[in-house]
């Protein structure tokens, strides 16, 4: 803490300094705007002549000789952004929460093994890549949270990650200056998010959200950036700030599907612009041509293409099989070297006297299995079980029979609708199904393995239906969903993924559905395929093109994204938790002995968010409704409710994109997926704070207003530096005895109940 | 005296009467047949019958007032509510009158086309237009199914589209300011009954008030009009739109709730303080039974958690095993679980650590808030018996106590004397748990007067107490039980316990807990004690000194648990064979099959009129592209439309338009099984369309002669082979005629449509 005292005086100072300066922040603009050429400059010359600041313009005149403080301001505020995530960022050193995963998986990158995630892989490869620069070899297995590091290079990837997280701060510092024109403004910002511990903690360690959050704040600077050169269309630096959204678009998607809120706000905006851009007649439909294909190019093409070349990078480099093979089909599994499928050669179409696997369509869905144990009493016909198995084993093989038993000489091919028995090579007992509910999916039949040496009876008996094919298709290997339909009752074989209980060896469930919905679970494919009297060909000229492989890791990765539900044991958090800061999540450690980090922000900072949103959506309900009822309005509140509404408008979408999806989503969430919404508000905070003390003149007079404006800053300025100070072990770790008792460094912050320190 | 003559003059509009008797005809004819249950007659049904017999249900998927109105035609029709509703397809008696429980749904059905009618005039359309609208609506047959039978759509649809006709009667109002406000007033209690027929009229509701507030924004911006009438007519649109329909929703509660007043099937899933407001069930248990815990009471605690399903804190004679299947090791010690039966085996007595005896004194000591105590397991037969002969205890409860005896695990153990014996206290100790072993595990601890260690002390938390030193109340004090040796709270996992817990639900001690979690949470249901004086049956009065003086439950307090547990209780998710999802009812992909005879072919479906169907789907593309051509072009500065026009062509579109998607966009979000029913508000919506999109077409898009005649053409023939659809799909409509195999394999138009064939 020694080191932090003194840092905080200095940004003391140096606010009050800037709370003075930013008084004639409209005198400056002109100056750092010339430059730029910047069209601004209309407004803020109105802003000059504004009668009522008669303090106003003395005090600027005595700071004229002041170059450029936005440059010094803006140092100050990498400065200090930079210092505060760095510091300690190798403690602790230990594996913490969520690093287990993204760890693990920038090691994955650089061992170069499959794996399978529910998130794009942009992030992970972005972490593997800083980690490898930085030394690192890929050798720690990141087993669980709180293994020790010990001599792994470790500091690489979070530095990385401390770094991307380094920008927020200014990136919000710039957006907010670009909207309002208000070094105050932009300097509120900045404070509350630099001094934010909830926002310096998710930034210290190795996960995605600093990385996501990086782009979403780089595509929203960006397009602000933009939007201010349309005065300037085409020319170099509008096509650099319209390219660097799209990449930073592209960045986003890349690492979290969360970026699509950021492209929709992006979307939005430039859908707004583009109606703007047609209602102007000086402009001729070739023109707004023009616009419209530059912005297809640099906000739709380029991102995709992009996004699409981070994927052929993520399947060129894992081309070793990992853990991540079971969760993808049979043909996507050949083309990973080790797994069993790679350069394996078989018969391409099904036939009578084959023996096969069969894999369920489903994400992660099993090989249809069998093994020498029964139903226990009570759950159906005491027969033997079906499951569904993820691991390969014998005991996952069948044999294709006719119905009778005959077997002919030459191997006939099995067509679509044909009637097979299945038979357990093992256990040599039949498919079975009949009407008795099955163990866990009560609606559904049971499927028993029944009779012996491959006789049953005529419930043994199944129709082999190719989806989307036709009467007499053949059945291909691998690529061919193959649907097993029950020729008694008609219901279809089905893996419901529900687990067994012991007596089931905790594989999963297999049922016989009476519901003929096109559905994955009911869809099954065949994955191994052996027949001696059959002339097996290589199966690498099987192997998926790339938009196959493409399309297929999306759709795993969004089933396996909606398939992340809460379960019942575990407490879930709940969206409304969020912006109250109710619950915060444990980083690191436990008990009083070990160290420990909370992810939970800055509660003053987190309640004034809270607070100024009210107070937004008020002061921007009185501006409109003044305007639409034409009271008569000074000059300077005309523009303070247009970058209110303009601007505020802006970060208040943003912030309703990144918080209001989540209500619907019945994934599991986390505090942590809030903090993109959180940038939004702290920005919105900056803005709304500003006009506020900025209106002061509607309550006192000129000099007292004044006074009103700067001692307000120092308020908030020293209520954000000291509930830091109280709060900062939250991000930089704190031992000894839990909060509850006296000696804890947290004593008496335990302001709620929910927190967990 | 009579200077002038008398006269009446009437304006009738003959249109509107003959589309109400059309319509009455199509939706009122041969209602009482089939005299079976019809599809979700059979879910209904069953709340009808509670009704009658005015005993309290919690039904989450809708709110109550729907229930109400199908209750009220039963109720009209003199039905007595003895009819299991088990199966659809199950005859009706002959005592119940089939015609008066499907009454009212019919008429709302049959009234939603004149209804249609006058929509589409105060949509300023003509009236040939408005004949169209009706038209389609009369000829719909899948409004017609809907409408036929015990179920909502029909009714919500009439709210809603009165709801409409009225808020643009007031908007378009020519009358004097008390008519028009009547007329909002009017929208604002539709509004509130579509909300309490079913949820998915909010979308509807949401629409209007979003359009109600466009209309105030326009007129705040009317300089014309002075600050005080704006702020007079912005308080007097505020409280029609918002506060009435709120109040109303309120409202149907209160009716609810007062109509039903005794305990039923749903009772456990409500607090005690709520059961006990019920007659019978719970509240006779605990009516006449003290207020206050003390030392020595016997009390059964019930988990505040009704997730996966309501508990009781139970033990039973069995140990829990010396090691897991897993190889973990136990205590060895008896089981301690949650048992969601009630039975003996859940009542325990509170001790005081310091003293030895297990009865009351007199007077008897309360326990309060953050006091220590002991729980010591199992009752004895003496107890049990002096109780029952005290009378109090109801056959009403077969399965509990002295009653099923012969039952009792304890049958050895009940009949001596407790002091002496061994008894159980509750304790926890650092082992882990069975299911979850980051918590502790919570044993009955045997032999407890002989080592008397701190294992088995806990510390009473009253969570929602007023007063530091406040007692503990039977019934309305929700606690905490805190072990004192680790300070770790007692806790329903939500795990069951395998075998040789008997499936119970486990029961531990965790540590870490969060202030809210509900799980911690215990209420003592059932109470009773005696006092050192002597057994209850010699003076059975003086045991009952502070009586439970029946608190009455306040409404409010009432309605927001039953709201809240409404919103929260989930059913689980059940496939269904016609189930359907928003993007197949466009298209109509599937069918809902409602009814089938059980000797004939004859058989009800719920399925539109298709071509209708298809000429709704095309005036729906055809508005988009149209007003996407507009405003481009207006954009660009052409003016095709006058501003009249315009504004009127923009109404139109966010009424029928917006209708539509309201009512089916927020479908995409859910995760809910789905019906085609549940399509129908928005269809209505977008049969309203066509033909004031043929109309502006008419008017404003053709210039010649030629074009507009073929348009007149075109309309006609849509027309007519609509009524030739309808008449060809209405043996499916009302179930007769029977049809052939092969007429159902030609009425069979698409693929995935699903008929019944009997097997002959």
């Amino acid at each position: 803490m020694e080191k932090e005292e003194p840092l905080s005086q200095l940004t003391g100072k140096t606010w009050d300094d800037s709370a003075v300066r930013c008084r004639k922040v409209p005198q400056n603009i002109p100056v750092v705007s010339k430059d730029k050429n910047s069209p601004t400059h209309g407004h803020v010359s109105e802003d000059d002549t504004q009668p009522s600041n008669g303090s106003y313009t003395q005090d600027s005149a005595s700071h004229h000789h002041y170059v450029s403080p936005s440059k010094v301001l803006l140092v100050l505020v990498v400065g200090l952004s930079f210092s505060t995530r760095l510091y300690k960022i190798k403690e602790p050193p230990h594996v913490c929460w969520d690093e287990t995963h993204f760890g693990k998986m920038g090691s994955y990158y650089i061992n170069r093994t499959f794996f399978f995630d529910v998130h794009p892989p942009l992030g992970k490869m972005l972490i593997g890549l800083a980690g490898y620069m930085t030394g690192y070899n890929g050798t720690f297995p990141f087993i669980k949270p709180g293994d020790k590091y010990e001599h792994h290079n470790y500091w690489g990837m979070r530095g990385f990650c401390a770094v991307l997280g380094s920008f927020l701060p200014v990136f919000a510092y710039l957006i907010v200056l670009e909207l309002s024109h208000s070094h105050t403004a932009a300097l509120i910002t900045a404070t509350l998010l630099i001094f934010d511990t909830g926002c310096i903690t998710i930034t210290q360690y190795i996960l995605l959200d600093p990385i996501l959050m990086f782009f979403i704040m780089a595509a929203v600077l960006s397009m602000v950036k933009f939007k201010q050169q349309r005065y300037r269309p085409f020319a170099a630096s509008w096509w650099l700030w319209l390219v660097l959204t799209g990449m930073s678009l592209a960045g986003a998607l890349g690492v979290k599907f969360v970026g699509l809120f950021v492209i929709l706000l992006v979307g939005l905006n430039t859908a707004a612009d583009l109606w703007r851009i047609l209602g102007d007649l000086s402009l001729s439909l070739v023109d707004f041509g023009k616009h419209f294909l530059a912005r297809v190019l640099g906000l739709i093409l380029l991102p995709l293409f992009l996004y699409v070349t981070i994927f052929t990078v993520h399947f060129a480099v894992l081309n070793k099989s990992g853990p991540g093979d079971g969760f993808f089909s049979s043909a996507f599994q050949s083309r990973l070297i080790g797994n069993n499928l790679h350069n394996a050669s078989m018969p391409e179409y099904l036939a009578y006297g084959s023996t096969i696997t069969m894999k369920n369509l489903r994400i992660a869905g099993g090989y249809l299995h069998s093994h020498w144990h029964l139903y226990p009493e009570g759950v159906g016909a005491k027969q033997q079980q079906i499951t569904a198995y993820l691991h390969k084993d014998y005991n996952n093989l069948w044999l294709v029979h006719r119905p009778n038993k005959t077997q002919s000489g030459s191997p006939d091919l099995v067509r679509h609708g044909d009637l097979i028995r299945l038979e357990h090579k093992e256990t040599t007992r039949n498919l079975h199904s009949h009407v008795h509910e099955a163990p866990l999916t009560k609606k559904h039949h049971q499927v028993t393995g029944y009779g012996i040496n491959g006789t049953g009876d005529a419930n043994d008996l199944w129709q082999v239906e190719v989806c989307g094919g036709h009467k007499g298709d053949l059945v291909k290997v691998l690529r061919s969903k193959v649907r097993l339909r029950h020729r008694a009752t008609g219901c279809v074989l089905f893996s419901s993924g529900k687990i067994l209980p012991k007596w089931g060896w905790e594989q999963e469930e297999v049922t016989c559905s009476p519901y003929i919905k096109e559905t994955p679970s009911s869809q099954w494919n065949i994955e191994d395929h052996f027949n001696p009297k059959l002339p097996n060909i290589s199966i690498s000229i099987l192997k998926p093109n790339f938009l196959e492989v493409l399309v297929e890791s999306h759709i795993v990765m969004i089933r396996g994204n909606s398939g992340l539900k809460p379960k019942n044991s575990e407490m879930n958090s709940k969206p409304w938790h969020w912006p109250i800061n109710y619950q915060g999540l444990r980083f690191s450690g436990v008990n009083d002995t070990e160290y420990r980090v909370y992810l939970l922000g800055n509660p003053v900072v987190w309640w004034t968010h809270l607070f100024s949103l009210a107070l937004y959506l008020l002061m921007v309900s009185v501006a409109s409704l003044a305007i639409q009822r034409g009271l008569p309005l000074a000059a300077k509140r005309v523009e303070h409710a247009r970058v209110l509404k303009s601007g505020g408008g802006l970060l208040l979408l943003g912030w309703l994109l990144h918080y209001v999806p989540f209500y619907t989503m019945s994934r599991i969430l986390y505090y942590h997926h809030y903090f993109p919404a959180m940038l939004f508000n702290s920005m919105l905070t900056g803005i709304t704070l500003d006009i506020l003390l900025k209106s002061a003149d509607l309550l006192l007079r000129p000099p007292y207003c004044d006074w009103l404006f700067r001692f307000g800053l120092m308020v908030l300025l020293l209520a954000v530096l000291y509930s830091f100070y109280l709060f900062h072990p939250l991000s930089y770790g704190m031992m000894g005895p839990l909060s509850h008792e006296p000696g804890s460094s947290m004593a008496g912050l335990k302001w709620l109940a929910s927190w967990e320190f | 005296m009579l200077q002038l003559p008398l006269v009446v003059t009437a304006h009738i509009d003959v249109l509107l009467l003959v589309l109400s008797a059309l319509s009455l005809w199509t939706r009122l004819s041969h209602l009482s047949s089939p005299r079976a249950v019809v599809f979700d007659e059979v879910y209904y049904g069953q709340f009808v019958s509670l009704y009658m017999k005015r005993v309290f249900f919690v039904d989450d998927s809708g709110p109550v007032l729907g229930h109400m109105i199908l209750a009220l035609g039963a109720y009209l029709g003199g039905f007595d509510g003895n009819f299991a509703w088990n199966r659809i397809g199950a005859e009706y008696p002959s005592g119940v009158c089939v015609w008066s429980l499907r009454l009212i749904p019919a008429i709302c059905g049959a009234l939603c086309v004149p209804l249609g009618y006058l929509l589409t005039l105060e949509l300023h359309c003509s009236h040939l237009s408005a004949l169209g609208a009706a038209v389609l609506l009369l000829l719909e047959n899948s409004l017609i199914v809907q409408s036929r039978f015990m179920l909502l759509e029909s009714v919500l649809i009439f709210f809603l589209l009165l709801a409409l006709y009225s808020y643009l009667r007031f908007h378009n109002g020519v009358h004097s300011p008390t008519l028009r406000y009547a007329w909002l007033l009017l929208c604002g209690v539709c509004c509130g009954a579509a909300v309490g027929v079913k949820y998915t009229g909010v979308f509807s509701y949401l629409l209007l008030l979003g359009v109600a507030s466009l209309h105030t924004w326009n007129l705040i911006g009317d300089r014309t009009v002075s600050h005080l009438s704006v702020c007079v007519q912005c308080v007097c649109r505020a409280v029609c739109l918002l506060l009435v329909p709120v109040l109303l929703y309120v409202f149907w509660f209160y009716i609810h709730l007062s109509l039903l007043k005794h305990s039923g099937p749903h009772d456990q899933l409500m607090s005690p303080a709520f059961q006990s407001s019920l007659q019978g069930g719970l509240s006779r248990i605990t009516r006449g039974q003290p207020m206050e815990v003390a030392y020595g009471s016997q009390v059964t605690l019930r988990s505040s958690a009704s997730q996966p399903m309501p508990c009781w804190l139970n033990s039973h004679r069995a140990n829990y095993p010396i090691r897991y299947e897993n190889g973990r090791g136990s205590s060895h010690q008896q089981q301690v679980a949650c048992s969601p039966s009630k039975d003996v085996n859940n009542w325990w007595i509170i001790k005081d650590p310091h003293r030895r005896g297990l009865t009351v004194d007199r007077p008897p000591r309360p326990v309060r808030h953050g006091d220590v105590i002991q729980l010591v397991h199992g009752t004895t037969s003496r107890l049990l018996n002096s109780w029952d002969e005290d009378g109090s205890l109801d056959t009403w409860r077969p399965n509990f106590c002295g009653v099923d005896e012969r039952t009792l695990p304890f049958n050895g153990f009940c009949s001596s004397e407790i002091e002496e014996d061994i008894s159980l206290g509750l304790c926890s100790h650092d082992v882990a748990a069975p299911i979850s072993p980051q918590a502790q595990e919570v044993s009955g601890f045997v032999d407890f007067n002989v080592s008397m260690t701190a294992q088995d002390l806990w510390r009473l938390d009253i969570a929602n107490r007023e007063a530091e030193s406040e007692s503990w109340k039977s019934i309305s004090s929700e606690i905490r039980l805190i072990h004192v040796n680790t300070s770790a709270g007692l806790k329903l996992s939500g795990s069951a316990l395998p075998a040789w817990g008997f499936h119970l639900m486990e029961v531990v001690a965790e540590k870490h807990f969060r202030a809210d979690a509900v799980s911690f949470f215990w209420t003592v249901e059932e109470h009773r004690y005696w006092t050192t004086e002597g057994p209850a049956g010699a003076d059975g009065g003086s045991q009952l000194e502070d009586k439970q003086t029946h608190r009455s439950v306040s409404f409010w307090t009432k309605f927001t648990e039953l709201q809240r547990k409404m919103l929260t209780v989930k059913q689980e998710e059940t496939e269904h064979k016609y189930s359907s999802t928003p993007l197949e009812w466009i298209t109509m992909e599937t069918n809902i099959a409602y009814w089938m005879d059980k000797s004939s072919n004859a058989q009800i479906h719920l399925i539109g009129n298709p071509v209708s169907w298809g000429v709704a789907n095309l005036s729906l593309l055809a508005y988009h592209i149209i007003v996407s051509v507009y405003l481009v072009r207006r954009r660009r500065g052409f003016r095709d439309l006058t501003e009249a026009a315009w504004q009127h062509f923009v109404c139109v579109g966010c009424v029928c338009v917006g209708g539509w998607m309201m009512n089916v966009l927020p479908f995409l979000l859910m995760e809910k099984t789905l019906f085609l029913y549940h399509y129908l508000p928005a269809l209505t919506h977008l049969h309203l369309l066509t033909p004031a999109l043929l109309e502006h077409t008419h008017n404003h898009l053709l210039s010649s002669l030629t074009h507009q005649r073929a348009l007149r053409v075109c309309a006609a023939v849509a027309l007519l082979l609509i009524l030739c659809s309808y008449w060809f799909f209405s043996p499916l409509t009302y179930g007769c005629p029977e049809l052939s195999a092969n007429q159902l394999q030609v009425l069979r138009w698409r693929n995935s449509w699903d008929f019944l064939l009997r097997r002959q």
